[in-house]
C-alpha cells in the first residue's frame, strides 16, 4: 500500500444539542487515506460522515483524537489551517448552492487562489477549468452559475478546488443532485483527476452504486463509529456487517438479494444506543441467528472495539461476524 | 373505463421572450390498481405533465389534448368540479412537498384541513379520528400529529404527506420524485409504503423520478420522458433490463449494477446536456446526444411506434433496423 496521506486517529466529535443533550456526531473513528486512493464513505443522513468529512478538512475541531495530513497533526490556529485547505479541498453536494450567483465562472474559481496570495491567477483559472472538463476555458470564464448547465456547474465547483492544487478532495455527495446522465461523466471526472493529477479523494455518499463505479475502498459508518471497511469488492460483493447486508439489499438494481427494510427511524446521535449500537435494528440479532450462533446475549450487553485503520484488510465490528469467522476457522 | 387517460397532451408555457413547448404530444394511460413510473431529466416536462392531471399550470399556457379523469376532462371542466376532484379522486405530490408543510402549524391540523374542505360530514372530532387513522396508514405513531414539521425527519415528512395525498381517499396518486433527497434506507421504507397502499386499496399510482432503477422495481409499466415527448413506454423492470431506445440505455447505464465487472471503474453517461426547450434540435430531438444517429435523425421527427409486445418506442434506428436488430448493445 502508499504511503497514508490523511489520517484520523481516535476521533471524536461531539456537538451540544437544544437543551445540552450530547451529540455524539463522530463516536471512535480511525480511517487512513492512502495517497491516489478514491475512498467512498457511505453510512444513512446521521451516521456521522459529513461531520468526520468537515474534520478531516480542518472544519470542525474534534474533542478528541488527531488529523494527520503527510504525518503531520493539525492544529487549529488560523494559519495552519489555512495552510491544511489548500492540501485539503473540499467539493459540495449541490452546485447552484454553492457557487455564488452573482460570480463569474472566472471570479469563482479565482477566489481560492486570490485568498492564497498565489501568483499567475489566470493561468490557473485556466488550468483548473480545462482539468475540469471544461474547455476552451476562456469560453466559460464570463459565465454565471444560471447560464450553465447542472453538470457544468459541479464542474465549475470542482475547478474551484482543483485550481489550489490540492492533494487531496473531499467530495460530499457529488452527483446526488445531478441528473443520471451528468452523473457518470462527473465520476469519470474524478476518476480521471486521480489518474492524472494523482489525487486521493474521499467521497461522502449513500449512494452504493458510485461506490461501485469509482472507488477502491469503502469504509461503511453506523451512528459515528466504522462498523465495515475493506476492498470495494469485499464490501460489496461480500458484506459481513448485517447493516451493510442491509443497506446493498435494499439497492433497487440487485434483484436476487431479499430486501431487508430496516424499520425504526433512522439512528439519532444523541442517543446512541449501549452495547452494539446497531443491536435495536438488527436483523440478524432479530432473527435470532445471533443468539443460534451463541452472541446474542454480547450484542446486548457489549460494546465493539473501534476498529483499527488497517487499509487492506477487510474488517468489521459485528459479534455475529467475529463468531461466525472464528467457527469458519476452526472448521 | 380506465382511471387516468392522457391523451395527445401539449403544454406551450409562454414567457415574454419565447414560447416554450414543454410537453409535446403525450399519451398516458393509469389503470386502477397500476403504478405507472415516468422517468426523465430536469427539464424533460414530467412535473408539467404531472400539474396538467388537476390543472395546476399557469393560466398563461396553452394547452391542447385531453386528460381524462374517470372519463371526464379537467382541462374543460369548470372550477366548481375542479375543486371538487382535486384531493377527492386524485392529488398530487409534488417534488419537496415535505418543504411546503407550514412549519407554524401542527401536523394534525395540516391532514384535517382537506378532510374538512372536502368533506361538509366532518366534525373536528371525528376529523381527528380520521387523522390518527391516516397517521396509522403510513405507520406513523399517533402523537406526530401533535408535532410541528420542524420535529420530523425527511422521511416521517415525507409519509405525511403521502398521508395527505391519501385525506380524501383519491383514486389516483400522483407523486413526484417522492423519495429523492431520502436516504436509502428510508427510501426503500417510503417505496414499500406506496406500493402496498396501491395494492391494498387498488389505486392508480404515478409516479415520477429521474432514477430509472427505483421505477423498474416500484412500477408496472414505465415511461421515458425527453424534451416533451415519451420516447420509450414498457413494463418496469423490461424498460431498465432492456432497453429499445438509446436514451433509455444512456438512463439505465447511470445506474450500475454492483458486482457487474463492467461498470468497476467505468461510470457511464451521456455526454452533452438536454436540450433548450425554447429551441429543440429538427428532427429527433435526442439526435445531437445520440451515440448512433444516423443521417436522417436531423430531419425526420420518429414516432411512437410498437416495438414488442407491450412495448413502444420512438427511435428511427429500429423503424429502420426492424425487428433484427431490435435490444441491440
Amino acid at each position: 500500500m502508499t504511503e497514508p496521506i490523511l489520517q484520523v486517529s481516535d476521533l471524536h466529535v461531539t456537538f451540544r444539542a437544544r437543551g445540552g443533550v450530547a451529540a455524539r456526531a463522530v463516536d471512535g473513528v480511525n480511517l487512513e487515506l492512502g495517497k491516489g486512493e478514491i475512498v467512498a464513505l457511505v453510512g444513512e443522513s446521521g451516521c456521522g460522515k459529513t461531520t468526520l468529512a468537515r474534520s478531516m478538512l480542518g472544519l470542525v475541531e474534534p474533542n478528541q483524537g488527531v488529523v494527520s495530513y503527510a504525518g503531520t497533526p493539525l492544529r487549529y490556529a488560523t494559519r495552519s489551517l489555512k495552510q491544511h485547505r489548500k492540501h485539503v479541498q473540499l467539493v459540495l453536494q449541490d452546485p447552484m448552492g454553492s457557487l455564488n450567483p452573482r460570480l463569474t465562472v472566472y471570479e469563482s474559481v479565482a477566489e481560492g487562489p486570490r485568498t492564497h496570495g498565489m501568483d499567475d491567477e489566470v493561468g490557473r483559472v485556466k488550468r483548473a477549468l480545462a482539468q475540469a472538463g471544461l474547455r476552451p476555458p476562456e469560453k466559460f470564464f464570463l459565465r454565471y452559475p444560471h447560464q450553465l448547465s447542472g453538470g457544468q456547474r459541479q464542474r465549475v465547483v470542482i475547478a474551484g478546488a482543483l485550481a489550489l492544487e490540492p492533494d487531496v478532495l473531499v467530495a460530499d455527495e457529488p452527483v446526488s443532485s445531478l441528473d443520471a446522465s451528468v452523473r457518470g461523466e462527473i465520476l469519470a471526472l474524478l476518476l480521471k483527476l486521480r489518474e492524472e493529477l494523482g489525487l486521493t479523494v474521499l467521497v461522502v455518499t449513500h449512494d452504493l452504486g458510485l461506490a461501485w463505479n469509482i472507488a477502491d475502498r469503502i469504509v461503511v459508518m453506523y451512528l459515528g463509529r466504522v462498523v465495515e471497511q475493506g476492498t470495494t469488492e469485499q464490501v460489496l460483493t461480500s458484506p459481513q456487517h448485517p447493516y451493510t447486508q442491509a443497506l446493498l439489499s435494499v439497492v433497487p438494481e440487485i434483484k436476487q438479494l431479499e430486501p431487508i427494510v430496516l424499520t425504526g427511524e433512522p439512528p439519532d446521535p444523541t442517543r446512541i444506543p449501549s452495547a452494539c449500537r446497531f443491536h435495536p435494528r438488527c436483523q440478524t440479532l432479530a432473527s435470532g441467528l445471533a443468539d443460534d450462533a451463541g452472541v446474542g446475549e454480547k450484542c446486548r450487553t457489549q460494546d465493539l472495539p473501534v476498529l483499527p485503520p488497517h487499509i487492506e484488510e477487510h474488517r468489521c465490528a459485528c459479534w455475529w461476524a467475529a463468531a461466525r469467522e472464528a467457527a469458519a476457522q476452526q472448521a | 373505463m380506465t382511471l387516468l387517460e392522457i391523451r395527445n397532451l401539449s403544454l406551450t408555457y409562454r414567457t415574454k421572450q419565447a414560447q416554450i413547448p414543454a410537453v409535446r404530444g403525450v399519451s398516458l394511460q393509469v389503470a386502477a390498481g397500476e403504478t405507472l413510473g415516468l422517468a426523465g431529466e430536469s427539464g424533460c416536462g414530467k412535473s408539467t405533465l404531472a400539474s396538467t392531471v388537476l390543472r395546476l399550470y399557469p393560466k398563461s399556457a396553452t394547452v391542447t389534448g385531453e386528460v381524462l379523469l374517470d372519463g371526464v376532462d379537467t382541462l374543460t371542466m369548470s372550477w366548481g368540479q375542479l375543486r371538487a376532484v382535486r384531493w377527492r379522486s386524485a392529488s398530487v405530490v409534488f417534488q419537496g412537498a415535505m418543504h411546503s408543510l407550514d412549519p407554524l402549524q401542527k401536523i394534525g391540523k395540516q391532514l384535517a384541513e382537506p378532510i374538512m374542505t372536502h368533506f361538509s360530514t366532518y366534525t373536528t372530532s371525528s376529523a381527528r379520528k380520521r387523522v390518527r387513522d391516516l397517521l396509522a396508514q403510513v405507520n406513523l405513531p399517533e402523537g406526530i400529529a401533535d408535532s410541528y414539521p420542524h420535529q420530523l425527519s425527511g422521511g416521517q415528512k415525507q409519509r405525511v404527506m403521502i398521508a395527505l395525498a391519501l385525506a380524501c381517499d383519491p383514486r389516483l396518486i400522483v407523486a413526484d420524485e417522492p423519495t429523492t433527497a431520502l436516504d436509502v434506507m428510508v427510501q426503500a421504507q417510503v417505496l414499500d409504503l406506496l406500493s402496498s397502499i396501491v395494492r391494498e386499496r387498488g389505486l392508480g399510482l404515478m409516479i415520477i423520478s429521474h432514477d430509472l432503477s427505483v421505477l423498474a422495481e416500484q412500477a408496472d409499466r414505465v415511461a421515458v420522458m425527453y424534451a416533451g415527448t415519451i420516447v420509450e413506454e414498457g413494463p418496469g423492470s423490461e424498460v431498465f433490463r432492456n432497453p429499445n431506445h438509446p436514451y433509455t440505455r444512456a438512463l439505465a447505464g447511470a445506474f450500475p449494477t454492483i458486482g457487474d465487472l463492467e461498470s468497476r471503474y467505468a461510470p457511464s453517461g451521456l455526454d452533452g446536456d438536454p436540450p433548450d426547450p425554447a429551441e429543440l434540435p429538427d428532427g429527433c430531438a435526442f439526435h445531437p446526444r445520440c451515440p448512433d444517429a444516423l443521417p436522417t435523425c436531423t430531419e425526420q421527427t420518429p414516432a411512437l411506434l410498437e416495438v414488442g409486445p407491450h412495448r413502444r418506442a420512438a427511435c428511427l434506428l429500429l423503424d429502420h433496423a426492424g425487428t433484427a436488430t431490435r435490444g441491440m448493445p
